[in-house]
């Protein structure tokens, strides 16, 4: 492995020196003699490399949509060093093998550490639970447990599960949706909009009642909570309430959801289906204001690529997702950091630390102090760009962002000391 | 007009040129020799994602009375899983020198994606709980007859309750947009659990009580209510929902003198209408079916053959 050594960039203190890797792990720069690899980074920031709770990766199963490889790479392009990948995968990866075989692939081909997150129940069918226990035991040390794609709506079920996994510090991360208040053909926020486009509508309560209910059950089984892409006021002052309550209760916002709104779908374009759909901006400032003040705990992505055959299709059953590893940060930046909002350090805590410790990995989210692992990514905050979706890592094309203007600030991610991308 | 996908693309003027055509072209119908060479060569493609008989035909008969070549397919819904994209069957037709698709689809907005991915004209029968344009002009070119055999014309003072469904209805949200456009006042009618999302912010009247405005209207539109809603838990029975939203002998006793009685149709008798209103001597329901034929026409003639001036009929 070589070693390397990045010159003058500034940490999110505001002070500025030099930073040598090697074998992987933050060194005395004193020590940086012989063969290296020198990145110039004088004017840019370094912060610790991005973690990602929610990304679907797609293999096994659907590798003409994306695969670990190509999902990785994204990833790396977007400044993250870890990315959680979901359950639900061709197969399920509801046992111990499906998520030790994603995990090692990712350490093979990947270029983020891959960390599974397991099915709560067995094929996410909501009925029986999956082997969790075996999972969180096994190499792949999976922690994060979620149905996502589906609620998991019976309320014993859920109980069971927070209960189960508090033995070995695992968490419950739900996607949040009442499935007879927002049904299957439910695609469009329940509005003026959804009644004029006459497409069924998916209320903000159907979420908000799911969520109300889990952090009682979270209370009830002493147990972990962790809410998906929170997309509506109604579940901010649900989890705010949680929260002051003393429940052990996380939540995440996606970039979506912090700058899309629900006006996008009005031509039927199927690039804006998301599932929880995009909302109006009443929405969207509760989410930014619940981001700043860690209601929210973190920004996942929800990075869900889908091949043209799965988007070209009516808007009711077009599936649902869109693509966001490569925008995140500079999304966040735009609407977080560029508006005072939020400062650095607490876009460093939301976009790495804290998800780290959602997740339980722990050579994540760390400190840039000596001794620690070396995952970090350089940014130039000023730096942009007008997305375009055709030079993508990911091998698929559902990008909400293509044609706007936003900040493009990764100049390179290194994780565990190598190199993953560099502009 | 490139295509016709949703009543509120249409001003008043493009709506009263299809009316006006529309009137010209149901002339045709008595004739004995019914065809017009107008559209001769030309091409139109009924693709019905959803069935429907009566839309179908009335589509199929409008085009083969302009001398066109009408053929008729019925695909099915398209599913992720399964067949091939709705992009897919659509562009597959167009490469074969379609000059216009009438499209059925029981999506929301499938109408709308057609026109941007082809390139022949689209024209919207009917797109899940959306648009029925034709349906909105067809009942506006029986109105506006109904209102001229009695000597008045124009649409102004003109009050028209649309009673029913409206959460699912495509006639309303057409029939809402065009009538507007028109100047005739809108009231609509339905329980509170039928009502759409947003429906106070349309411009028009809604009331969930069809008693208060029954004796004051001049246009009774009673829309289905279709199989489904009646055990969606939308409300308790069929007789509840006669009882308050249907056009009972009572309500229809009460109508003014000469108000008109329209329904899309087919029809729920003794549900969201009376038998007795359903063939009531103002009712204008086969008016309507009539009306579709010659609207339609029209409509393909917008499309495909440019304004009305010239057509030799």
């Amino acid at each position: 492995m070589t070693s390397i050594l990045i010159t003058g960039a500034r940490k999110v203190d505001g002070i500025a020196g030099d930073l040598f890797i090697r074998d992987g792990v933050f060194t005395d720069p004193a020590q940086a003699i012989g063969t290296l690899e020198r990145i110039d980074a004088d004017g840019l920031m370094v912060l610790p490399g991005l973690v990602d709770l929610h990304t679907h990766l797609r293999q096994p199963g659907r590798e003409d949509a994306e695969t670990i490889a190509t999902g990785t790479l994204a990833a790396a392009r977007g400044g993250f060093t870890c990315v959680h990948a979901m359950a639900n995968t061709d197969p399920v990866t509801d046992t111990a093998e499906a998520a030790e075989w994603i995990a090692q692939v990712g350490i093979e081909e990947g270029h983020a550490q891959v960390v599974p997150v397991g099915a709560v129940s067995k094929g996410l069918k909501g009925e029986e639970l999956a082997e969790l226990g075996m999972m969180a035991r096994s190499l792949a040390k999976v922690r994060v447990f979620s149905d996502d794609g589906k609620c998991v709506a019976d309320s014993m079920l859920m109980r069971r599960a927070l209960s189960y996994v508090s033995s070995f510090d695992g968490v419950i991360a739900q996607h949040s949706q009442d499935p007879r208040l927002a049904g299957p053909t439910a695609c469009c926020h329940e509005s003026e909009l959804s009644g004029r486009l006459g497409l069924p509508g998916w209320p903000a309560q159907a979420e908000s009642v799911i969520v109300a209910r889990d952090v009682q059950l979270a209370e009830l089984a002493n147990s972990r909570l962790h809410v998906c892409h929170v997309s509506t006021a109604e579940s901010v002052d649900v989890i705010r309430w949680a929260k002051a309550r003393g429940i052990q209760v996380t939540a995440e916002a996606t970039p979506h959801h912090l700058l899309l709104d629900t006006n996008l779908v009005a031509g039927y374009d199927t690039t804006f289906k998301v599932n929880p759909p995009l909302r109006t901006t009443e929405h969207l400032e509760a989410i930014r204001d619940a981001l700043a003040d860690g209601t929210i705990d973190a920004v996942a992505t929800d990075h869900a690529p889908h091949a043209p055959q799965d988007k070209d299709h009516p808007f009711d059953v077009a599936l649902p997702g869109m693509l966001g590893l490569e925008y995140a940060l500079g999304v966040v930046i735009e609407v977080m950091v560029n508006t005072g909002r939020m400062d650095w350090p607490t876009l460093t805590k939301r976009m790495s630390h804290t998800p780290a410790q959602i997740g339980q990995v722990h050579g994540q989210g760390r400190p840039i102090t000596i001794g620690e692992p070396a995952n970090l990514v350089l940014i130039d905050p000023a730096a942009r760009t007008t997305i375009d979706k055709n030079t993508s890592k990911s091998r698929s094309r559902n990008n909400p962002y293509h044609g706007l203007d936003l900040p493009d600030p990764v100049v390179a991610t290194i994780w565990a000391g190598r190199v993953t991308y560099r502009r | 007009m490139k295509h016709l996908l949703s009543s509120g693309d249409l001003s008043l003027a493009e709506a009263n040129s299809i009316l006006d055509l529309a009137d010209q072209m149901q002339q045709v119908q008595s004739r004995q020799v019914k065809k017009l060479p107008v559209l001769r060569g030309r091409t139109i493609v009924n693709v019905f994602f959803e069935d429907s008989t009566r839309t179908r035909t009335s589509f199929e008969i409008a085009g083969k009375w302009l001398s066109a070549d009408t053929i008729n397919v019925s695909a099915r819904g398209s599913s992720v899983s399964k067949g091939e994209s709705l992009r897919d069957t659509m562009l597959t037709l167009d490469s074969m020198g379609v000059d216009a698709f009438v499209i059925r689809h029981p999506s929301s907005g499938a109408a709308h994606q057609v026109a941007n991915w082809v390139r022949a004209g689209v024209v919207n029968a009917g797109d899940g709980q959306h648009e029925h344009p034709t349906q909105s002009l067809l009942d506006a070119l029986a109105i506006r007859q109904h209102f001229r055999k009695l000597g008045q014309d124009g649409w102004a003072g003109k009050r028209i309750a649309i009673v029913g469904d409206l959460l699912h209805s495509r006639v309303v949200r057409s029939n809402v947009l065009l009538q507007r456009t028109l100047g005739a006042q809108i009231v609509l009618v339905a329980p509170p659990t039928l009502l759409p999302t947003g429906v106070e912010t349309w411009g028009v009247e809604v009331t969930t009580d069809f008693d208060q405005v029954v004796a004051d209207i001049d246009i009774a539109m009673m829309l289905r209510v279709q199989t489904e809603r009646m055990t969606g838990g939308f409300f308790p029975t069929e007789r509840e929902y006669a009882d308050a939203y249907g056009l009972t002998l009572e309500r229809l006793n009460r109508l003014k003198p000469g108000a008109a009685i329209c329904h899309p149709g087919p029809m729920n008798r003794g549900m969201e209408i009376a038998s007795e209103a359903a063939d009531a001597a103002n009712s204008l329901v086969l008016d309507q079916v009539a009306a579709g034929v010659a609207v339609r026409m029209s409509v393909l003639y917008h499309v495909l053959g440019g304004a009305s001036e010239g057509i030799p009929l």
